[in-house]
């Protein structure tokens, strides 16, 4: 059993779709370009899960990333 | 006016695998058929036509063509007839820019397009469809595309570029000439550039005494990343960008979701008693009527998905079809309006996604909202015609709706 999930988003590789954040708005963030970075340090809290599950299969440039550590 | 010769008429396609042609009416009319009868033949299929052209057929070769800038120039976006020399006054900085001028150029085109600053501007936007539904609603029937998705995005952007949103038809104008007339027909398309760089020529002569706080004055007060002003071709190929890609592009995808929604009640029952659906059920219609074909250049001899391409050939990068892929989307053919796993490509992929993006999501999802409250009963008038744009852009352009329950 993963201690923790975190989602990650590749910096290279985000084209500012923003799909992340408008699917789940608690784990992502914009810059001012409207590129996408993780919020905080990633962390999905409990319930959220589905949510980090959405954003990653929605990203057209897959970018995102949920890790299991 | 003109002593150039009219543009010729294409011959009819026969063979839609060796000879294909985005602009002939099979393909205007219902372009879905023929990618399945493409992709099943090949991931990358060829023509003589347009000066020699290719088209990646699956979602896999659309985004490796996408993603390869080193094979692929976007300084030719349209596959045209002809190809005329690139000059300061035909670029539109930055969906004509290759790396690494491109990314400064974009930066520049981001912050005003953010979801944040999208969110300012909805009010604005669900006032223009209501001024527009206010205009036909006590009608029994109407042209959709006419009367309703052609003046949303033309409005918006005018807002947000400060032009009077009262010329909207001399922009759908200019707009036509250069994506659709444009193809087959140069002096139509460097006609309506040339008007509308005087256009903007005239507004931006107008902020250099009375600054204001909309788009023109933001790229007349830009800086270049040596800290300089923007040339003013590059302000102005930016002002050209803004007014052709934000109009008949959003207008296309509302008025093919209002031709989904009048042709399939159940999705639009579902969306009348569960609003909240609309975001999700915006990107599945963007998936399945994606209306943006862009263009990309082979300068360099490569390979796709296996296939060798050869420079100098133009590429058809048709995002619409890489969205109807099968192998990347379970029942491609099927509208499925909660989809959840929707990776489409309908605003490109890659440094070009499209810099509107956000605004077009807003203003489709503000369409749909505003027009199912207040019209729910909807339906095609069977005594009437749809038609479709022809070429970059797909969408339809005669839309005929019977307002009201069926008798």
């Amino acid at each position: 059993m993963a201690e923790r999930l975190r989602v990650h988003v590749d910096p290279d590789k985000c084209q500012g779709h923003a799909r992340c954040k408008a699917l789940a708005p608690e784990l992502f963030e914009l810059d001012e370009y409207g590129n996408a970075h993780e919020a905080g340090d990633g962390t999905i809290p409990p319930g959220l899960e589905d949510k980090a599950w959405l954003a990653k299969s929605n990203c057209p440039e897959i970018a995102i990333d949920v890790i299991e550590e | 006016m003109s002593d150039v010769s009219q543009p010729a008429a294409h011959p009819p396609v026969i063979d839609w695998v060796n000879d294909f042609d985005h602009t002939d009416p099979q393909w205007t009319e219902d372009p879905f058929p023929i990618w399945e009868e493409l992709r099943a033949a090949s991931p990358v299929v060829h023509t003589e036509r347009f000066l020699g052209c290719y088209m990646p057929t699956t979602y896999e070769a659309v985004r490796e063509i996408a993603n390869d800038t080193e094979h692929f120039s976007s300084r030719r976006i349209i596959v045209r007839d002809i190809r005329p020399e690139i000059t300061s006054r035909n670029v539109a900085p930055p969906i004509t820019s290759d790396p690494p001028v491109h990314k400064p150029a974009k930066q520049l085109l981001l912050p005003p397009f953010t979801p944040d600053a999208m969110k300012k501007l909805e009010p604005r936007m669900r006032a223009i469809c209501n001024e527009l539904i206010d205009g036909f609603i006590a009608d029994s029937k109407v042209d959709a595309a006419a009367r309703y998705s052609k003046y949303i995005p033309v409005q918006a952007i005018a807002h947000m570029l400060g032009i009077p949103e009262s010329d909207s038809d001399l922009f759908i104008n200019w707009i036509h000439m250069i994506l659709e007339l444009g193809i087959k027909d140069e002096n139509k398309l460097l006609q309506a550039v040339q008007e509308m760089s005087a256009y903007f020529m005239a507004h931006i002569e107008e902020r250099r005494s009375k600054p204001t706080d909309d788009l023109i004055s933001y790229l007349m007060n830009a800086k270049d990343k040596e800290g300089q002003p923007l040339e003013e071709s590059h302000v102005l190929g930016s002002l050209r960008l803004l007014l052709i890609a934000g109009i008949d592009t959003t207008w296309s995808a509302i008025g093919s979701s209002l031709w989904h929604l009048a042709r399939t009640p159940a999705d639009r029952e579902r969306l009348i008693a569960e609003p909240g659906r609309i975001p999700t059920a915006v990107e599945e219609l963007l998936r399945a009527y994606a209306p943006v074909t862009m263009a990309r250049e082979v300068v360099k001899e490569t390979t796709i998905s296996g296939c060798p391409v050869k420079a100098g050939n133009m590429v058809l990068l048709s995002f619409p079809a890489a969205n109807r892929d099968p192998k990347m989307f379970p029942d491609a053919d099927k509208v499925v309006i909660d989809r959840r796993e929707n990776r489409h490509a309908a605003f490109g992929l890659g440094i070009h996604r499209c810099v509107g993006s956000n605004l077009a999501r807003m203003e489709m999802q503000v369409a749909l909202e505003e027009w199912l409250k207040r019209i729910p009963d909807f339906r095609l008038d069977p005594a009437g015609t749809v038609t479709w744009s022809q070429g970059t852009v797909r969408g339809p352009r005669q839309l005929p709706f019977l307002l009201g329950k069926a008798m």
